[in-house]
């Protein structure tokens, strides 16, 4: 469904785009058409992962793909990496949450905050998906407010450190070589990287979720875990502004993915409803039915303008991270709103898995919640127009 | 091995076209233009040889200045530089075969690959019209090529009527590729902006000197007739009795 049209673009904004902006798109969304589409339904409705995709997607360069060359990457814009997200989560949110953690979460923090040696010795292989990355921050008793986590880490003779504590939620956890890891030390929050096998170290998977079936979500359980510090601790960044920095980035990428997914419920609702005939004329014909899909374009097309925007922003170096909280709450927030009306105009159809609209709205749940919830960038985006904050103390 | 290989940008084939009011042509205007998949074939053939025994890849295209977009996609791929012969988009096969020809003149490939067909007009005859106008050997329909030690010779499977048919050609040659050669790769992200900076020689139409006025004068353009839905059958006695008398295939 959905699958060989286009995507939806009622305000010409490719017009705007560069020819190799284009391109990536154009390879992105024959991957999903190919690659995809065909099997996403089986896995989300077996909760496994596709972890034969986690190759082939490192084979085309959808791991931080705007770092430089040097490391095997390919140096796109930001706009360029946008629209790779928004086909990637066309297919599905949970393969856009697999190249999302690797890129803005994991290859990102080493990129900004490694040193030279960690740098070349986990960008080139992350690049390809030789290894993947997950991200650590939350825990299962701080979501929303990270600074306050409990998870330590003690510096100990001959450059060692010892870390103590649990994580939650965490997407790629099992499957992944190497954890980034956020400490609280006495010298504030601090980045560790966590390779798996490390002793103490382990990473059960989370299973029973309603949402985000093909994704891995796991905990991460750290029981005197003793690393080298010049191996792990990523030396750049001190304070809450680490991991915050990292979200910016995945949430920029978001802002974009929503989208496609939301794209991929409209069209299955557009095309269903133009084909379905109910009292003798196509539910399409209907007020009710094109109000739906009026509302859904015009949504697509705001969001789809916005996030280009903030992508040249971005590219300029000229963003900021109140404007991406912006971006991300209204875009995953339409799109959620989309897959739920796309799913009422296929009547009982909308509940199969034949179609992708329900895999959609399920999914959108989670990324209403995740890289910080739809409410907390309401309080950003409120602090920054009032100079008053309303969660921190 | 030097391979030279003519892609042709053509309609997205997964869109739907609309015929313009005048039957003079299909809108074009917010259509999406990709390689030719044939082409796409032929491509990945070329870096395949590549591959396996060093050698040079260049594209040839002809076509306005926005073909330059499906040039990349071929670059990205992996190709090495390309030559675009600027010219509009009205050229009948027998002036493309001609200019095609001015180019490998210049280039002096051991091989030229082309698709069997472009999707758009489906002639299926500028490979044919190529190797004519140069005199060389040419293969069609290419399902597997294989290439004697010396590279002197080739000998290519080709998808025939009756089932496979296999031909040996010295070269250079033309071979047009078919849809089971191969199966093209992605343009990687990485392949992308390398073709960035791949070299693109734009030759005006004009300079090269070929004939190019049109043997073949296109009246105008209409869509298939809509088809008028199935009827049902009650036994095997009737179907077989329609399909004899009114579809007139038995
Ligand atoms: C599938 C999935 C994958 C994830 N992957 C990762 C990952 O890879 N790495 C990682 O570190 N985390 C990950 N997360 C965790 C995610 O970031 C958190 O779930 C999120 O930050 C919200 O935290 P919480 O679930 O503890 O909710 P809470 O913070 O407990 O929030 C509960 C509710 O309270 C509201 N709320 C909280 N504070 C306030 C306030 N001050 N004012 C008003 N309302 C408030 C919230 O908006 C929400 O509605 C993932 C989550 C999911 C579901
Ligand atoms: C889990 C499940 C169990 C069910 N169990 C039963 C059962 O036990 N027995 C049984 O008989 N049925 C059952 N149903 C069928 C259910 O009653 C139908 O799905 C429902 O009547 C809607 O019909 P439809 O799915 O064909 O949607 P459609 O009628 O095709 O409707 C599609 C969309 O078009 C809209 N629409 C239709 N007509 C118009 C109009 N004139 N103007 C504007 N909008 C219009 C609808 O509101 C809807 O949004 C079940 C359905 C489900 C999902």
């Amino acid at each position: 469904m959905g699958a060989t049209t286009e995507l939806t673009d009622y305000m010409g904004f490719q017009g705007l785009l560069t020819d190799e902006e284009k391109l990536v798109r154009a390879t992105a969304r024959q991957f999903v058409n190919e690659e995809v589409l065909p099997i996403i339904d089986h896995h989300a409705q077996n909760e496994t992962f596709p972890a034969h995709l986690i190759r082939k997607m490192g084979e085309l360069g959808f791991y931080g793909p705007t770092l430089p060359e040097k490391y095997g990457c390919a140096g796109l814009s930001n706009v360029a990496y946008g629209l790779l997200m928004y086909e990637l989560e066309r297919g599905d949110s949970g393969l856009r949450s697999l190249a999302s953690v690797q890129g803005s979460l994991v290859m990102y923090p080493i990129f900004a905050y490694g040193s030279e040696t960690q740098k070349a010795h986990w960008l080139p292989r992350m690049a390809t998906g030789e290894a993947i990355g997950c991200f650590g921050l939350t825990e299962p008793d701080f979501g929303s407010n990270p600074a306050g986590m409990r998870t330590k880490a003690v510096p100990e003779a001959g450059g060692k450190w010892r870390i103590n504590g649990s994580k939650m939620w965490i997407t790629n956890g099992s499957v992944a070589d190497v954890a980034v890891v956020w400490a609280k030390t006495d010298d504030g929050i601090r980045g560790f990287l966590v390779e798996r096998g490390t002793p103490g170290f382990s990473a059960p998977q989370m299973k029973g979720k309603w949402s985000l079936r093909a994704s891995v979500t796991s905990e991460l359980i750290l029981e005197d875990v003793v690393v080298d510090g010049e191996r792990s601790l990523l030396p750049n960044v001190k304070g809450i502004k680490g991991p915050l920095g990292c979200l910016t980035q995945a949430r920029y990428g978001i802002a974009w993915g929503a989208l496609g997914a939301a794209d991929a419920c409209y069209q299955t609702a557009l095309e269903y409803a133009l084909n379905r005939i109910q009292f003798d004329k196509p539910i399409a014909s209907y007020q009710l039915q094109q109000r739906k899909l009026a509302e859904m374009v015009t949504e697509i097309t705001k969001g789809q303008l916005l996030a280009l925007h903030l992508g040249r922003l971005k590219d300029q170096g000229k963003y900021t991270f109140a404007q991406v909280s912006m971006a991300k709450m209204n875009n995953v927030n339409v799109a959620l709103q989309i897959a739920r009306t796309a799913r009422t105009m296929l009547g009982a159809n909308g509940i199969m898995g034949e179609y992708p609209i329900m895999r959609h709205a399920n999914n959108l749940e989670s990324v209403y919640t995740y890289e910080g919830t739809h409410d907390m960038h309401l309080l950003i985006v409120g602090q920054e127009v009032t100079g008053i904050s309303a969660f921190r103390g | 091995m030097k391979i030279l290989v003519a892609i042709k940008p053509v309609p997205n084939p997964d869109e739907k076209v609309k015929i313009k009011g005048d039957g003079s042509g299909i809108v074009l205007d917010n259509i999406k233009m990709v390689v030719n998949p044939f082409c796409e074939i032929a491509v990945e053939e070329a870096l395949r040889i590549r591959e396996k025994q060093t050698g040079e890849v260049v594209i040839m295209t002809i076509g306005p200045k926005a073909s330059e977009q499906q040039i990349r996609t071929g670059l990205a791929m992996g190709a090495d530089r390309a030559v675009l012969v600027e010219a509009g988009t009205d050229l009948d096969s027998l002036a493309v075969g001609k200019v095609l020809a001015k180019v490998v003149e210049g280039e002096k490939p051991d091989l030229v690959l082309m698709g069997k067909q472009s999707v758009d007009d489906d002639n299926n005859q500028v490979g044919q019209i190529l190797a004519a106008v140069l005199g060389w050997p040419q293969a069609t329909f290419a399902s597997k090529i294989e290439f004697a030690a010396d590279n002197r010779k080739a000998n290519v499977t080709r998808e025939v009527d009756g089932g496979l048919e296999t031909i040996e050609v010295t070269l250079p040659a033309v071979v047009t590729t078919d849809l089971r050669l191969n199966e093209p790769r992605y343009a990687s992200l990485p392949g992308i902006m390398k073709a960035k900076k791949k070299e693109v020689k734009v030759i005006p139409l004009a300079s090269l000197g070929v004939d190019t006025a049109p043997r073949v004068r296109v009246l105008s353009y209409a869509p298939p007739k809509q088809r008028a839905g199935g009827g049902r059958v009650a036994d095997v006695p009737e179907l077989v009795a329609k399909l004899k008398n009114e579809a007139k295939v038995l």
